[in-house]
């Protein structure tokens, strides 16, 4: 049975797809057409912060509560979180090619931040598979992502202090909030941000029901 | 009689001093390293890369000395110090001594590299406090990536990925910090990022204080 929830994400994806590309919005000097990239590449950051937060949370649950369901969950959580930063990151860097003029760029802390939790990310799984035994495997997943996830926040937090930022809305550029995001855009983004947490969620969901399928079937 | 920690401390002590090999060998890694680095830029002009240069090199020295702590804690020891410490105490003991010992080490590597390359530093009290304060930071953090290694059949590249990227918020500080005190910049520029480094060495003690008892159980 589908759920209104999945229903809902589905719908507000394709509505936002469809009017994103059609809608008005505001005339901006070099921006041009490529504003209407926030209604894609910013909510596709938020459904990864979304996942590796659920991660997180299934992770302290871990070590509250051993039981091997709050392990598959941070672990498929961390998954998809990390297979959202693979168009988050390449929506950016088209964004970024025709407006910066560059694909990437060192100079930027949110760019810095991202590669950052991607290489934590890939840490923590290859930590995951040199573990054979799998309660310790868990364990010792859950501690390296809750401490990796604090350092990250700290890295996120502190490093515009560090760099100027080319994002918009940081180092004294103009933020989309501030006067181009407009209420004709709010109506798009907005839902954009909500379908594309439900969309990763239901993608968890799926991940889930499939990873503890395979472990009741390990462990007939 | 002595407090749990201390004699925690002073075993670890005990333990470098009768073994000093290990301690003589990371010696001759940090004049190696330095000499090699000196012979290949042979004169260093810029100090952006004198800054660079420096951590790269400090950030290698101080995973290669962490990388060690939990390795030597065999089953049997470890079965001993879980019946007679508590984890708190053991990894507040293993976090004091690589801290010390990181930051005698992180004095010697800057010894030897203004040395042989060339010493760029014009404030040299604000480096100093900066060297200390990331010495402590980088040794809690690689403490307790360390531990985790440990669990991980002692993987020294595995060591190696775990903590590069969580070392990566302590390392840009430091860099700022001490790019800073080569331009002699007053103290108030770099007082907001000596309390990030502070923050940060509070933050990864208690974080590893909460996590270790959940690694340390077998």
């Amino acid at each position: 049975m589908i759920k209104w929830w999945k229903i809902t994400g589905a719908l507000l994806i394709l509505y936002t797809l469809v009017w994103g590309m059609l809608g008005p919005v505001p005339r901006l000097d070099i921006l041009n057409e490529t504003i209407r990239n926030v209604y894609y590449h910013v909510p596709i950051w938020f459904a990864m912060l979304f996942q590796m937060g659920i991660s997180l949370w299934f992770a302290v649950k871990y070590l509250l509560d051993p039981t091997a369901k709050n392990d598959i969950l941070s672990n498929q959580a961390a998954q998809v979180g990390l297979f959202f930063s693979i168009p988050g990151i390449l929506t950016g860097c088209l964004w970024a090619k025709f407006t910066w003029g560059t694909w990437w760029t060192f100079q930027d802390p949110k760019l810095n931040g991202v590669a950052i939790a991607m290489l934590i990310y890939f840490a923590y799984f290859i930590l995951r598979s040199s573990i054979p035994d799998e309660q310790k495997r868990a364990r010792i997943s859950a501690v390296y992502n809750i401490f990796a996830f604090v350092m990250m926040f700290v890295f996120i937090m502190i490093l515009p202090r560090l760099t100027d930022s080319l994002h918009p809305g940081n180092g004294g550029n103009p933020a989309f909030g501030k006067y181009d995001l407009n209420n004709n855009m709010r109506m798009v983004f907005y839902p954009a941000v909500i379908g594309w947490i439900l969309i990763s969620v239901w993608i968890l969901d799926i991940k889930k029901r499939l990873a503890i399928l395979n472990y009741e079937a390990e462990h007939e | 009689m002595q407090s749990p920690i201390q004699q925690l401390i002073k075993k670890e002590f005990l333990l470098e001093f009768r073994q000093k090999s290990t301690l003589a060998g990371i010696a001759v890694y940090i004049v190696s390293t330095v000499f090699v680095s000196a012979l290949c830029f042979k004169k260093i002009i810029h100090p952006v890369v004198w800054n660079a240069l420096f951590w790269v090199i400090f950030l290698f020295i101080a995973v290669n000395v962490s990388a060690k702590s939990f390795m030597q804690e065999g089953k049997g020891r470890g079965l001993y110090n879980y019946i007679y410490y508590s984890p708190r105490q053991f990894i507040l003991s293993k976090m004091a001594y690589n801290m010390v010992l990181m930051l005698v080490l992180s004095l010697l590597t800057f010894f030897f590299y203004s040395w042989f390359v060339g010493s760029m530093v014009q404030d040299m009290g604000l480096f100093l406090v900066c060297l200390l304060l990331s010495s402590t930071a980088f040794s809690a953090v690689l403490s307790l990536m360390s531990a985790i290694a440990s669990k991980a059949n002692n993987n020294i590249s595995l060591m190696a990925i775990l903590s590069f990227p969580v070392l990566m918020p302590l390392l840009l500080v430091s860099v700022r910090v001490s790019k800073n005190a080569m331009d002699g910049l007053a103290w108030s520029v770099s007082s907001n990022f000596l309390l990030i480094l502070i923050m940060l060495n509070v933050v990864v003690v208690v974080l590893a204080n909460i996590l270790f008892t959940y690694l340390w159980k077998e």
